[in-house]
């Protein structure tokens, strides 16, 4: 009986001890957050994507209580969620444009030349280091899918001829598959930049044509049918310098098609031209 | 693995593997010269470093021997003309290493005697009053000429001439493993010109300020280890005011044995450390072939524009050592080997551990180009397996690194964890692809993991 009691004693002991220790650690050692943060991160959507210049969703949340950043931001969350963020905030929702990625490069499988096989390691990454696989064009999309693999939103797929086609809907502008592709392909544009040129070969002429059927061979034509400016030519290579007065009448003669209007998701036409290819057939 | 057996016991390095030697088809040919063909293409990147600068234009008339790049920087080299002919145009030309690169193109001319152009004198500095600047004019000799590391890297080899301030030299080091099976172009340089690679190897030692030289050679060339050791003892003899020493070292036959690094691990039983260069230990290692077109330099006032490759492999039809100019397209020195055969399948620039596989044969045989080797049918017969573990490549890396670990950290993305386990001390000599039971190919994953770690390293 004893013995039960002093053992009581002891561990009552003990406790009113730590419990006395974590009261004071509560009130000297106290980090004070603001309680918006965790409202915010909740009504974020939690994918860490990174599309709005932060890190991850806790960061963001982070940014946009004190002011750093703005709802808009966030092109993953639907308008909705953004709207009961800004008004949980008090702030403007500040909606940005919505941009997609875009593959400068049209050079699938049956428009370059290819002069060699690559039987090694499936990733573009792997491919690049030895001699760049084995197409004629250095500069062009090796086809082997680092960007569908990485994109975290099944954006990103690889169309029959063995180009990645971004799904504007589901592509957040997160950027990945900018960072991934060795041959830096893609960039990030405005949804309503319509005038793209789907290709990054310097070469100039014949040389370029010889490579790939689809090559921009810097000829000049988009830049002379543009308004003054708009397009150019630099590095054997058309530029599109002001996206919002490059108009669709500077695609039409183009001799390759590398310069192209795009409307919505890439390389649809290639697709409806395969169609009525395989339907001939 | 035939000497194997034979060489246990000689000095070596820790790890590395045997690959078969393949080496008896061309070990015993004499080199020959390769006939002039109608175009040159001579990429302005043939070296480690900044590419040279073109001085000429289309439509000029240049002289076998006469510059048309120049060196742009210190780490870059100049380069000449391979023979006299006219620039037809400056542009971008496929390059052995892929892509297409800025090149001089050489259309010979048909009625010349491809005499060498007159020696120039170098410009100032040589024989100087004082001795640093005389040193100096040797460095800017060597640099001018266009001298690079002939074993495969080209790596400027002026920059390995110049003693860095509050650093010194000791030892040289000269290379003539030639540890890369089919190769044989070493091996006759060092039987044919034994008393240039020496000479060559004074004037290293001399301008260095180094006491030892190691001529370190596999055992597998026995010939060439007593043809240097008669040039050595000749030479010696002619000039006795000579100071320094100079030892020639039989080693085993193994692979990477030709890697610097290996070389001083086993000539001097010393380890460079992780990171480091041969020069934190006091010593400098040079190729026996560069020492050749060194003494060559001195000696005719002759640029580097022509080098001796291996061409060999199954699917060429007659194997054989040539001296071809530089810019001579690959496709012409295959068709003097009597062309491929119609078997062949890969052409390899280079040796088949190291070598690049090329998609075309256009490209040009340039300053770091070895050989060329034509193979039959894939090396690879069984697909990727799984690692099992098995630790073999472990026992091969020559660097101690881990290249199983090193592959699963390239598979999931791990580039910081790739930089602590030491990625960037891979110099991709492949012994762990090559031991690999798995097939898993563990070099070109590193290699992609080297590019991955660069881009976490400098953002």
């Amino acid at each position: 009986m004893n013995e039960i009691a002093i053992a009581g004693l002891v561990m009552t002991g003990i406790a009113g001890f730590f419990g006395v220790v974590l009261a004071l650690a509560n009130r000297f050692f106290r980090v004070v957050e603001d309680p918006r943060i965790d409202v915010v991160e909740g009504k974020l959507p939690g994918t860490n994507c990174g599309a709005c210049g932060e890190p991850g969703c806790r960061s963001f949340a982070e940014a946009l209580v004190k002011g750093a950043s703005v709802p808009g931001k966030c092109t993953v969350s639907t308008p909705a969620a953004i709207e009961d963020v800004a008004s949980v905030l008090g702030v403007d929702a500040d909606f940005q444009e919505k941009r997609t990625a875009r593959l400068h490069c049209a050079g699938g499988k049956s428009a370059v030349r290819r002069l060699a096989d690559y039987q090694g390691e499936s990733s573009c990454r792997a491919a690049f280091v030895v001699n760049g696989g084995g197409r004629a064009c250095s500069w062009g999309c090796l086809g082997l899918g680092d960007c569908d693999v990485v994109c975290t939103f099944d954006a990103i797929h690889m169309n029959d001829e063995g180009l990645p086609v971004v799904d504007v809907e589901a592509c957040t502008a997160c950027g990945d598959c900018v960072d991934v592709c060795p041959l830096d392909l893609f960039t990030l544009e405005a949804v309503s930049t319509e005038i793209i040129v789907q290709c990054s070969s310097p070469l100039a002429g014949e040389g370029a044509r010889l490579a790939c059927e689809v090559a921009c061979d810097a000829c000049g034509r988009c830049a002379l049918d543009a308004q003054e400016g708009a397009v150019e030519i630099t590095g054997g290579l058309a530029v599109v310098r002001s996206p919002s007065r490059a108009t669709e009448e500077c695609t039409f003669r183009c001799p390759t098609g590398a310069i192209a209007v795009v409307h919505g998701d890439q390389f649809q036409e290639m697709e409806l031209t395969q169609l009525r290819r395989s339907r001939h057939a | 693995m035939t000497h194997a057996g034979t060489t246990e016991g000689l000095p070596s390095f820790s790890h590395g593997v045997h690959p078969e030697e393949h080496k008896g088809a061309t070990e015993s040919l004499p080199i020959e010269r390769m006939p002039f063909v109608s175009h040159y293409v001579l990429p302005l990147a043939q070296h480690i470093g900044r590419p040279s600068k073109c001085i000429v234009r289309p439509g000029q008339h240049v002289q076998r021997g006469e510059r048309i790049a120049d060196p742009n920087g210190f780490v870059s080299t100049a380069l000449h003309a391979p023979v006299t002919g006219t620039v037809e145009a400056v542009e971008l030309r496929p390059h052995p290493n892929g892509k297409l690169a800025e090149s001089i193109v050489i259309a010979i001319d048909a009625f010349a005697s491809q005499e060498m152009q007159e020696p120039q004198k170098p410009e100032g500095g040589a024989g100087g009053p004082n001795g640093s600047s005389r040193i100096d004019g040797f460095v800017r000799r060597v640099q001018e000429a266009g001298i690079v590391g002939l074993g495969g890297a080209a790596f400027p080899s002026h920059v390995k001439l110049q003693v860095p301030e509050g650093k010194k030299v000791t030892t040289v080091v000269l290379n003539g493993c030639e540890c890369e099976p089919y190769l044989t172009c070493d091996h006759r340089v060092m039987l044919e010109d034994a008393d240039k690679v020496v000479r060559g190897m004074r004037l290293i030692m001399q301008q260095l300020g180094a006491a030892h030289g190691y001529i370190g050679v596999e055992r597998n060339k026995s010939d060439a280890i007593e043809t240097l050791r008669a040039a050595l003892s000749q030479n010696d003899s002619q000039n006795d005011s000579q100071k320094g020493s100079i030892e020639i070292i039989a080693l085993q036959v193994k692979y990477p044995q030709g890697a610097e690094k290996m070389l001083i691990d086993a000539v001097l039983h010393e380890r460079v450390p992780a990171g480091g260069l041969p020069l934190d230990l006091e010593i400098v290692v040079h190729n026996v072939a560069t020492a050749s077109a060194i003494a060559d330099m001195v000696e005719n006032d002759t640029p580097l524009i022509e080098r001796v490759i291996t061409v060999t492999g199954d699917g060429v039809r007659r194997p054989a050592n040539v001296v071809v100019p530089l810019g001579t397209p690959i496709a012409a020195v295959l068709e003097h080997c009597g062309g491929l055969k119609p078997e062949a399948r890969q052409v390899i620039l280079g040796g088949p551990m190291m070598g690049v596989a090329q998609k075309e044969l256009d490209v040009p045989v340039v300053k770091g180009t070895s050989g060329i080797l034509a193979l039959t049918q894939p090396q690879r017969v069984v697909g990727e397996q799984p690692c099992i573990r098995c630790g073999r490549c472990l026992d091969a890396c020559p660097m101690f690194l881990n290249p199983a670990r090193l592959a699963q950290l390239v598979r999931n993305e791990r580039a910081e964890g790739l930089l602590s386990h030491h990625v960037m001390s891979c110099f991709e000599c492949a012994s762990c692809s090559f031991v690999c039971p798995s097939h898993i190919p563990l070099v070109h994953l590193i290699r992609v993991g080297k590019a991955m770690a660069r881009k976490v390293a400098v953002p």
